[in-house]
């Protein structure tokens, strides 16, 4: 009998600690599977952000560093000047990158970095306990708008992948959601091809991946799924912004 | 033995890459930028690495990255600069990542001036970021200490897993002098390090981690990391006594103020002042053990800083209330000058200034 689905050997087995609805297992998962069939697990450092997946490193059954708050991209791009015949990637939410990591970024992708950055974007920060994020969408109401998101006083939420596709060192960019099972198969072939860029040398590339936090979001795992699915999508429309032949 | 014209800072630049150094991500700042310029023009013939970073910020956490990679790796910049690092030597500190950072201060608090500076001491020698931790800090007062002390730095950091800071100024960064070049160390000779995250090949995984939510296990860290800094108490701790050995009177400084220090002990022997030099050559560990060899024959210590006052806590803690202390120093990027100094050892002798813990300018 052939065996068609197993526990990726590039996770660790610990219980995942997110909450009931939250698709940052699945994620991981995902990214997992990927680099088993890629057969890259012994030569693949991740990079843990702070933020809800501060323990990403005891997930992951890889080398890991665990930067400080939205530093990764520094970090992982020490790592691949030392060792660039590895794959080195980081995982980072929207406070890590969007926020506090924007200068980190957006150099890395402009130096054209060859690495592989998976960017969760719930729209909130849930670490802390749902105070409003760069992406938090206009008129989401947060723990720090708690009258809903307001232009004036906050801005826009911040476009990531239309921001860095437009940079002459990204070569793969796009934005995934995982609300149903037909995007995360196509999720997953972004976390593919971002790894295979990276395999040929090819330079900096993104999946910015649609995520759900039904606690902070308020919603029970069903309904936030349908959030992210319908209204996250309105402002951040899922594609692939760049592909560098 | 080749010998050399160098700057301060090419000497440290030239001693980093002869130590094994092959990584550089640094961001520009006066009084140093001939070091990130000499790492630019020479790490590439060695197959090395020179990035210039996006900031002070992002050039530390490179620096974490490749640290935790494994190699050995150099950042440099000057007192503000140096305030940004701050919160990444904290994580450096933690996960216990060697490396080596070099501050050539200037005149602060503040965006402050580019003149020469003593005044990042507490920052340096007391942690500096958030947390219990220290770094190892060594002040060259020579171009030639400058470069032999950046050698020993890499190894001080490797053996110990701790960040090193060569802690200099404007004066020791931009000064030419004579440098012996010590032969390079030899790379495939350097210790492997297993804890290095390089690919998990045949072994389980290397993390690099600094968060430790459980508090007991946290507190656990945080002793072994004290049990790594009396270690170096115990052996790292070393200072320079310049005619000491019948010195009733003490001056203590430590870089450019004690060379200034030492042409003036020079002038008061020449006046039958018995007085001597006490030159502290690690800031941490403080040499508190070799002050306090000098306290049987010296009645009273004179600090010279380039700041209002730093190292005189140091001092006052090592000599623990047991001999009094005077200090002069200047501020703002103004170097203390021999005749200032020589007077302020004057009126030590006559008992004047103790206790006043003032500037006597």
């Amino acid at each position: 009998m052939k065996l068609t689905a197993a526990y990726p050997e590039s996770l660790t087995g610990k219980e995942f600690h997110y909450c009931p609805g939250c698709t940052h297992g699945l994620i991981h998962r995902l990214i997992a599977e990927v680099i088993d069939e890629l057969e890259i697990r012994e030569k693949t450092i991740g990079v843990a952000p702070v933020g809800c997946a501060v323990l990403a490193y005891e997930y992951f059954n890889l080398d890991m560093q665990e930067a400080s708050h939205g530093r990764a991209p520094a970090v992982a791009t020490g790592i691949k000047r030392v060792h660039p015949d590895r794959v080195v990637f980081t995982y980072q939410g929207d406070g890590d990158l969007a926020s506090i990591g924007t200068a980190e970024i957006i150099h890395a992708a402009n130096r054209g970095e060859k690495i592989s950055v998976f960017f969760i974007n719930n729209a909130v920060y849930g670490m802390t306990g749902g105070q409003m994020a760069p992406t938090t969408l206009t008129g989401q109401r947060t723990t720090t708008s708690p009258l809903g998101r307001s232009v004036e006083s906050s801005g826009y939420p911040l476009k990531i992948s239309e921001l860095l596709s437009i940079l002459e060192g990204s070569v793969f960019i796009a934005r995934v959601s995982v609300h149903n099972p037909a995007h995360i198969m196509k999720a997953k072939r972004a976390v593919k091809t971002s790894f295979q860029y990276q395999l040929d040398g090819k330079g900096f590339s993104l999946v910015e991946f649609l995520s759900t936090c039904p606690t902070n979001w308020g919603m029970k795992p069903v309904e936030a799924l349908r959030f992210a699915g319908e209204e996250m999508t309105k402002y951040f429309p899922p594609g692939t912004y760049k592909e560098v032949e | 033995m080749e010998k050399r014209l160098m700057k301060g800072n090419e000497a440290i630049a030239e001693a980093a890459i002869r130590a094994g150094c092959r990584y550089f991500f640094g961001y520009p700042i006066t009084p140093q930028n001939e070091i990130p310029e000499y790492m630019a023009l020479h790490l590439p013939q060695y197959g090395g690495v020179f990035l210039q970073a996006e900031s002070e910020v992002s050039a530390i956490n490179m620096v974490y990255g490749a640290a935790g990679a494994g190699a050995r790796v150099m950042t440099s910049s000057s007192s503000p600069g140096i305030s940004l690092k701050m919160e990444g030597i904290s994580y450096i500190a933690a996960a216990e990542l060697p490396c080596v950072i070099v501050n050539m201060m200037r005149g602060g608090p503040g965006l402050g001036g580019i003149q020469p500076s003593q005044a990042d001491y507490f920052q340096a020698v007391k942690g500096g970021g958030h947390g219990d931790y220290h770094m190892t800090v060594l002040a060259p007062a020579s171009v030639q200490e400058a470069f032999d002390l950046t050698m020993e730095a890499f190894e001080i950091a490797d053996y110990y897993r701790n960040p090193v800071m060569i802690l200099g100024d404007g004066v020791i960064g931009q000064m030419m002098e004579g440098v012996v070049l010590r032969e390079p160390v030899k790379l495939e000779e350097l210790k492997e390090k297993e804890w290095a995250t390089d690919g998990a090949v045949n072994r389980e995984p290397n993390i690099i981690n600094s968060l430790f939510l459980d508090a007991v296990k946290l507190e656990e860290h945080n002793l072994k990391l004290k049990a790594k800094y009396d270690l170096m108490r115990e052996r790292e701790a070393r200072a320079e006594l310049y005619k000491m050995d019948d010195a009733e009177y003490a001056v203590v400084a430590y870089g450019t103020s004690a060379r200034i220090s030492r042409s003036a002990v020079d002038e008061a022997r020449k006046k039958g002042i018995r007085v001597g030099l006490i030159r502290p050559v690690s800031l941490f560990p403080f040499p508190e053990k070799i002050i306090r060899s000098t306290i049987a024959k010296t009645r009273t210590y004179l600090v010279v800083e380039m700041s209002l006052g730093q190292m005189i806590e140091d001092l006052k803690l090592a000599l623990n209330g047991k001999r009094p202390v005077c200090f002069y120093g200047r501020t703002g990027g103004i170097l203390p000058l021999v005749d200032e100094i020589l007077e302020s050892i004057e009126l030590m002798r006559r008992g004047e200034g103790i206790e006043a813990d003032c500037c006597l300018s």
